[in-house]
């Protein structure tokens, strides 16, 4: 598989960011009420997630390692600026239904993440790709929350209603505590599917894409930052000691 | 419930009491409430426990065959069914019980690990949850027998309550919370036999009349405090719920501050609360706080000082 298409993969399937890795909580579950809202949300937030990490991969020679942080906010919130606005002129009543989500998107930690662990340390085109992987994983992940949850609490599906009237809509899922049930309830789904189809010898193991900091589960085997085995005290210190961009950096 | 769940050395307490056997006394105990219930509201009422008893049991009983561990002859899942009925108004869709029961044996209790495992009582939740997702068909308490709004409903809005009807259970309300008699008589078969004691539900009402008399508005004003008590699922709640032997704590000092911290949240949710009853949100509250409770008044054991470290020579 090519560079670009596995980033797809990555971020959808592998590392989908809700249903894997579990970022970005927030927004998952405070706008998902409607299957419109979770797309428009997932949408925005690939947007400004592909282009930060394009740009921040462009830039991750010119940035100092110390002021990297916060120059990934104002990447980040330039981006989510401009979405804003443009959301404002053309999609405004998807605009005013999202409403604080919007501006918050600057500080979800599925785009800090991805620039931290992957596009300060990788190439542009890849980073784009992550990005892009990344936000597609978001938005099906947040369109699938939001459909369940319209059906179940409103009986409706992309705002026309299909349940039969006798049904009365069971309302608990167009609230908050709505949205966990049904976050498990897809967790654990495509837990059980992944499990069954690693037993018939499917690979789904994590693409090594940046540290995680959790080395009992890391596959990286020859990762410097290793802490709790023998080899990793013979390990040779490279000496850089800012997190992931040891052991995939490959331009360098 | 035949495993050894743990191995440790003797001598060992050994004990007859087995959980079907505690079950089927809080079964027996709720027979007055239930029967006062069917009496009071007419045949719907004993298909409306059906309906619950029959899903909570079946979920149970799948649950159970998937994970190829039958825990159904506990009798746990027929308590809840018969709980969450008794705590449902009559009129209420027979599919929207089912789902009520579904809910409190699959989300609740089967999830966590089953019986012993659950973290709040699955029938309250399941109440708690049917009155959040259907707000309207949970509070009609229009039946045939009786039209109109509940004791604790006019007694918020300042009107008069009939004192003797709401002991006898003659009003509007939920299945088995009206008849203060009726709950009296199956809490003191179970006080008797040992299943629950006073602990919970004494500090519970205590604590409660005191927060009534004090910020209710009425002062110690004995007829409104005791409308208060026997009006809506308060004694119920007090003595068939709070006292749950696995969402209540499980040391003494621990259960009394269980049931003053009940008593303070029903009294909040009542009095300042924009509805006129807080019983059940009171206890799954009180449920959630029970690991902090039991953290906090965990007995040193011997030989050890307080604060958990061993005394040194």
């Amino acid at each position: 598989m090519n560079k670009a298409g596995e980033r797809l993969y990555n971020g959808v399937v592998k590392e989908n960011p809700t249903f894997v890795l579990m970022l970005g909580m927030c927004p998952t579950l405070a706008v998902t009420t409607s299957a419109i809202n979770g797309l428009g949300m997932g949408l925005t937030t690939m947007v400004v997630l592909a282009l930060s990490n394009l740009i921040i991969s462009l830039l991750r020679n010119i940035i100092p390692d110390r002021v990297r942080i916060p120059g990934f906010i104002v990447i980040i919130a330039s981006f989510v600026t401009a979405v804003q606005l443009m959301l404002e002129a053309y999609l405004p009543s998807l605009n005013k239904s999202l409403g604080v989500y919007i501006p918050l998107i600057v500080v979800n930690c599925i785009i800090l993440g991805r620039a931290e662990s992957y596009a300060y340390s990788n190439p542009a085109i890849p980073s784009l790709f992550d990005g892009i992987g990344m936000g597609l994983g978001f938005t099906f992940a947040l369109t699938c929350i939001g459909l369940v949850r319209e059906l179940l609490g409103a009986g409706d599906i992309f705002g026309v209603h299909i349940l039969p009237d006798f049904i009365e809509p069971i309302r608990i899922f167009g609230q908050a505590p709505g949205a966990f049930f049904v976050l498990a309830a897809l967790v654990a789904l495509q837990n059980y599917v992944k499990e069954k189809r690693k037993n018939a010898g499917r690979d789904y193991e994590k693409i090594g894409s940046g540290c995680s900091e959790d080395c009992m589960n890391c596959k990286e085997k020859g990762c410097s930052r290793r802490f709790y085995d023998e080899t990793a005290a013979d390990a040779p210190d490279t000496g850089k000691g800012r997190n992931g961009a040891v052991s995939d950096r490959e331009d360098k | 419930m035949s495993e050894l769940f743990k191995v440790s050395s003797n001598p060992h307490i050994r004990s007859k009491v087995a959980t079907n056997g505690l079950m089927l006394a809080v079964v027996i105990a709720l027979m007055p409430a239930a029967g006062f219930g069917i009496y009071n509201f007419g045949p719907r009422a004993l298909a409306v426990m059906m309906v619950t008893m029959a899903s909570t049991v079946l979920t149970e009983y799948f649950f159970g065959l998937y994970t190829k561990k039958l825990t159904i002859t506990d009798l746990s899942a027929v308590v809840t069914g018969l709980l969450l009925a008794l705590n449902l108004p009559v009129s209420i869709p027979l599919w929207m019980a089912a789902v009520g029961g579904i809910f409190a044996i699959l989300a609740v209790k089967m999830l966590f690990g089953g019986l012993g495992q659950n973290f709040m009582n699955p029938a309250l939740a399941a109440r708690c949850f049917l009155l959040i997702s259907f707000p309207t068909a949970m509070t009609a308490f229009d039946c045939d027998a009786y039209t109109g709004a509940t004791p604790l409903a006019m007694l918020k809005a300042g009107e008069p309550v009939n004192l003797l009807d709401m002991v006898v259970g003659r009003t509007a309300g939920t299945i088995g919370e009206t008849s203060v008699i009726a709950i009296a008589v199956g809490a003191c078969l179970l006080l008797l036999l040992g299943v629950i004691d006073l602990r919970i539900p004494g500090s519970y009402i205590v604590t409660f009349v005191l927060f009534a008399g004090l910020f209710g508005g009425y002062g110690f004003n004995p007829s409104y405090l005791a409308a208060q008590l026997s009006g809506g699922g308060l004694m119920l709640g007090a003595f068939f719920m709070a006292t749950d032997y696995v969402t209540r704590p499980i040391t003494i000092r621990g259960q009394y501050v269980f049931g003053i911290t009940l008593g303070l949240l029903t009294g909040i949710f009542r009095i300042f609360g924009p509805g006129a009853e807080g019983v059940s949100y009171a206890i799954i509250l009180g449920n959630l706080l029970v690991p902090l409770i039991e953290k906090w008044t965990m007995p040193t054991a011997f030989g050890h000082r307080k604060g958990g470290k061993r005394h040194e020579k």
